[in-house]
């Protein structure tokens, strides 16, 4: 097989893999672009998140605090807090990627979103043979349905936001948004124990200025799951 | 929006665009095969789950559509919607349960 006819299978290999994820990025799109207008934000600016953040869950979480009027230093720690797992993905992909050109590795980086880093990452591993101008097809193909969707959606949602009637409670679509990603997260018992920490932190230091209770909570909830992993490692340790 | 100008609202916009390039940057194109260290690793384990539930928990507890009174039939689409999410480990079904338990206990309670 030629390199190209190679690169090539890798990329619709990647555009089949990240298809199913419309099923995901689609409604989320949508909500992002329905809460923001809903929230004030005028299209250029809801369009401005999705193109230049391209995250949604800090996305989410930025429009909420804002919607709070938290001071803009606590938006912006909150939503790149939510965030900082993709300097773990980075991570991850280097040993594959970290040798490719700049401008790639930008371009991959810009579009580093969970859907890409998930298959990616699962398909270098299960495939090492790739070389990496497969690898980087595998992860354009990827990218190519999921992401200019992304906007599509947000600019829809956007749109149609507006006219929506108020019986549909859409504000609480973003609650069932967080709680959605919160519960795959639940993997192990410091995961629970984080969100814990987590929820009565916040609920009981909901009388500081708003975000501030938050960053407070989301410290210590860090320092439990940390803390949590190294004592059931412990235990394991001692009973195996 | 209420509280920010337009330009605020176009500061916080681009600072997270900035920053969240930032952190998808890190390592592919500055650190290099450098390995974080495992402590720091375990703390970045834990961010979204430090962040979200904390975030989400007033939302559900004092919603915005009631203005801010407990409301059963939002408590119910929120168990619902973790519930699912558990069950399944999925997002989009997490967030179809959570709506359809919403729309069933608002008809019902009225």
């Amino acid at each position: 097989m030629s390199d190209s006819t190679a690169i090539r299978d890798a990329y619709w290999r990647g555009v089949r893999h990240g298809l199913p994820f419309l099923l995901v990025i689609v409604p989320f799109g949508l909500l992002f672009g329905v809460a923001a207008t809903n929230a004030g934000l005028d299209l250029a600016q809801v369009m401005g998140f999705s193109i230049m953040v391209i995250a949604g869950a800090a996305q989410f979480t930025a429009l909420q605090l804002m919607g709070d009027h938290a001071p803009v230093v606590l938006v912006l720690a909150a939503s790149l807090a939510v965030n900082l797992r993709m300097a773990m993905y980075s991570a991850a992909l280097t040993p594959h990627l970290g040798k490719a050109k700049t401008w790639q590795k930008a371009l991959v980086a810009y579009f580093m979103v969970d859907q890409a880093y998930a298959l990616a990452a699962n398909e270098y591993e299960s495939h090492r043979e790739m070389s990496r101008a497969e690898k980087l097809a595998y992860y354009a193909g990827v990218c190519t349905p999921v992401c200019p969707n992304w906007y599509v959606a947000t600019l829809v949602g956007a749109l149609v936001g507006a006219q929506i009637p108020p019986e549909f409670a859409l504000d609480f679509a973003v609650p069932i948004t967080f709680l959605a990603m919160i519960g795959p997260a639940l993997r192990t018992l410091a995961h629970v124990a984080a969100a814990l920490v987590s929820v009565v932190g916040a609920l009981a230091l909901s009388f500081l200025p708003s975000g501030v209770g938050l960053m407070i909570a989301a410290l210590a909830a860090m320092v439990t799951g940390a803390q949590v992993e190294l004592w059931v490692a412990r235990r394991k340790a001692v009973q195996g | 929006m209420n509280g920010y100008s337009d330009a605020l609202v176009w500061g916080i916009i681009a600072a997270l665009g900035v920053g969240t390039f930032y952190l998808r940057f890190s390592f592919l194109g500055f650190l290099g095969d450098r390995q974080l260290p495992e402590w720091a690793l375990r703390y970045l384990r834990y961010t979204p789950v430090a962040v979200l539930p904390g975030l989400v928990a007033p939302l559900v507890l004092w919603p915005s559509g009631t203005g801010g009174e407990p409301d059963p039939a939002r408590l119910i689409a929120a168990f619902a919607a973790l519930g699912v999410g558990i069950i399944t480990r999925n997002t989009l079904w997490a967030i179809l349960g959570g709506l359809g338990a919403l729309y069933l206990s608002l008809w019902l309670v009225g």
